[in-house]
């Protein structure tokens, strides 16, 4: 039997089994921690940051940190909020985010978060980086202008061998999401449609679809990302 | 008192923020009652005629005459608007930065699939042209800009919300549904 742990967030008290992820551990006792790297069953990357609580006064990824006995966790602060307000900022100066001219507009989990923290504008100059896209694959685009290197597509999509379909090349300012073609050549309909849906933006898209969702009826036209946590556990 | 003063202008952008405007509806009848437009294409003031309270932006600067209306604003209006995604981060327009402004031209008037007939190679090069900048700048890279309503084009509902919230002073609650990116 696994160890069961009690924390606290923002006050409220709450059970863990040890050693699970902090942010899996808050969704399941209805507390919503903003993800975009992380997902659940899945190595942790902790390269987005925006999952930045506190923990005991330091500020830790929740993604990447085991809960413990008797944690005191800040999750909903305005220091908090303002950090991953900042860290989507910064995501949007980044790359080259057309969210007017995205299919993944509505159900972008990076504009849910600029609609959640009501981001007008960034706060940082735009960088207007030129980044080529790659549409040699038959099922998908990749649309490197919107990559925010999450690292899910890398550490998700295999093909049946269990071999990475995306792969980053280059480092810092050079990195790249990239794709082995000849392995992409393989992909089915199915897993091009799971590469789309884990992408957290629009950088890899599902070929000859589109613009399914009518505005109105996407998945973030109306709700806050996280409220399907919150609503759960009420 | 008399009635606070917008002006309004469309620089790089597709006149879909103006048209978000007027998607209002009839509480443009109440929005003449309380104020007073200047120099906007609304009701076709090309210069200003006089100091205004708020100035709403729409597009971003992607020549030199976008740099010269919108510092006319900043002079002439005490408060300045950014309206949808091309005056906050220079939207579709700014899809060419990046890339070289010669690349951009010669694929506009050499290369492009449908410039055929262009044989004498013209690149429109006249003094009375405003000259092309090296990229679209969002506008509050050029002036100090005061408030910003995203969308693309952005809800009337928010328009509306945020005019009446300047004129009258109250404060503006936004629903989550009137703050989108598209």
């Amino acid at each position: 039997m696994s160890e069961t742990v009690k924390f606290t967030i923002d006050g409220k008290e709450c059970q863990g089994t040890k050693g699970q992820l902090l942010v899996d551990a808050a969704a399941d006792n209805g507390v919503y921690i903003p993800v975009l790297c992380h997902m659940r069953d899945l190595i942790p990357a902790g390269s987005c940051r925006i999952c930045t609580v506190k923990i005991n006064g330091r500020n830790m990824a929740a993604c990447t940190t085991p809960v413990e006995e008797g944690m005191a966790i800040e999750n909903n602060s305005d220091e908090l909020t303002d950090i991953r307000k900042a860290i989507v900022e910064m995501l949007f100066v980044e790359g080259n985010h057309f969210c007017p001219a995205c299919e993944k507009s509505g159900n972008c989990d990076l504009q849910a978060l600029g609609y959640k923290y009501q981001m007008m504008v960034p706060r940082f100059p735009y960088a207007f980086e030129r980044r080529d896209m790659d549409a040699t694959s038959p099922k998908i685009f990749l649309e490197r202008n919107r990559c925010i290197f999450c690292k899910r597509c890398v550490r998700v999509i295999k093909d049946n061998e269990g071999r990475s379909i995306f792969a980053f090349k280059g480092r810092g300012t050079t990195l790249q999401i990239n794709i082995d073609k000849t392995l992409a050549a393989t992909m089915s309909d199915e897993l091009a449609q799971k590469a789309m849906d884990i992408c957290p933006v629009g950088c890899i898209l599902k070929k000859e679809v589109g613009f399914i969702d009518p505005i109105g009826q996407r998945k973030y036209d109306k709700k806050v990302i996280g409220s399907d946590i919150e609503n759960n556990h009420q | 008192m008399s009635k606070p003063i917008i002006a309004t202008t469309s620089l790089a952008g597709c006149f879909g923020c103006h048209m978000s405007i007027l998607d209002i509806d009839d509480r443009i009848l109440k929005l003449i009652e309380l104020v007073e437009f200047n120099k906007s294409p609304i009701d076709d003031i090309k210069t200003f005629t006089k100091e205004c309270d708020i100035g709403i932006i729409e597009g971003g600067c992607c020549n030199s005459e976008n740099v010269h209306v919108l510092k006319e604003f900043r002079k002439h209006c005490k408060i300045l608007i950014s309206l949808g995604e091309c005056a906050i981060m220079g939207g579709l327009p700014a899809m060419r930065n990046g890339i070289p402004v010669k690349e951009c031209l010669d694929e506009a008037y050499l290369n492009g699939p449908t410039v055929g007939d262009n044989t004498e190679k013209i690149m429109p090069n006249d003094e009375e042209l405003p000259m092309i900048l090296d990229k679209v700048y969002p506008c509050h890279e050029i002036v100090k800009i005061d408030y910003y309503l995203p969308g693309c084009a952005p809800r009337a509902d928010l328009i509306w919300a945020a005019v009446v919230a300047l004129v009258t002073g109250d404060t503006l609650n936004i629903p989550y549904e009137l703050v989108k990116f598209d």
